[in-house]
């Protein structure tokens, strides 16, 4: 079960703007370290990141290596409707790792 | 004295092996970083101004620098930050991140944490709604390199 920290508020004003923070946890392996005895450490990354909101895409993001390992985000949105938001990464080996917040919008 | 010699021959050599050994396998120049803005936007014009792009002055550890781009925006559905690319000088490959952003993102503003191989700066390209490329940029001087730790 890989660790994900999501911090959205729970209520907001219609059309207020809100911040979203996201860490999901990942070592980021770059691909340019090599072990003890020299050998390749072989490249392990996050590589998409997507923010749907009650289905609708409202942030899309791309990592390289170059982004930290537990690869922290934030972001704004606008509050329109209460509903879902759902969090999405993606490794390069295609494996999803989801999780959700709810949001009550007055 | 030969063997004194001999001895300080091999500690020379391998001193230069340690040294070949710990070397990074390539590392993006400000000209990659060019390359790869040109590979991305093509031969547009890229106008300075309007991203602010925020590091540390200082980063102690290279393996985790808070990074915050925003972008001097209305974010209405007539003038809003389409995509934000993130690049660097001086990493083994000069591309770090792409941010794609719409009229409900309501402000341009994201803030995550990158690695950096060595003191540079880092630019970042904003593409607006009406096509227009704008640019800014941070330096960062790095005193624990991220990319050559051993495990």
């Amino acid at each position: 079960m890989t660790k994900i920290r999501l911090a959205v508020p729970e209520t907001a004003k219609a059309g207020e703007v809100i911040e979203i923070k996201t860490l999901i946890a990942h070592p980021m392996e770059t691909g340019f370290r090599r072990d003890a005895v020299g050998k390749a450490i072989p490249r392990d990354i996050i590589t998409d990141f997507a923010c749907l909101y009650n289905g609708e895409e409202v942030f899309r993001a791309a990592f390289q290596p170059a982004v930290a390992a537990n690869p922290y985000l934030t972001f704004f949105t606008t509050a329109m409707d209460s509903g879902e938001l759902v969090f999405v990464w993606t490794d390069q080996h295609g494996n999803t790792y989801t999780d959700t917040a709810s949001i009550t919008v007055e | 004295m030969t063997k004194a010699s001999t001895r300080r021959g091999f500690m020379i050599g391998a001193g230069a092996a340690i040294v070949t050994l710990r070397a990074l396998p390539v590392q993006a120049t400000p000209e990659s970083m060019k390359a790869a803005i040109n590979a991305a936007f093509g031969d547009a014009a890229i106008q300075e101004g309007k991203v602010t792009v925020t590091l540390p002055p200082i980063s102690e550890n290279g393996n985790s620098v808070g990074l915050t781009v925003e972008v001097d925006c209305a974010m209405t559905e007539a003038d809003h930050v389409r995509s934000i690319h993130v690049f660097s000088e001086q990493n083994p490959l000069p591309d770090v991140a792409r941010y794609h952003l719409n009229a409900r993102s309501g402000r341009a503003r994201l803030t995550t944490r990158i690695r950096l191989a060595d003191s540079q700066a880092i630019v970042a390209v904003a593409t607006m709604s009406d096509g227009t490329l704008w640019s800014g940029s941070a330096k960062s001087i790095v005193a624990l390199s991220a990319c050559v730790d051993l495990i």
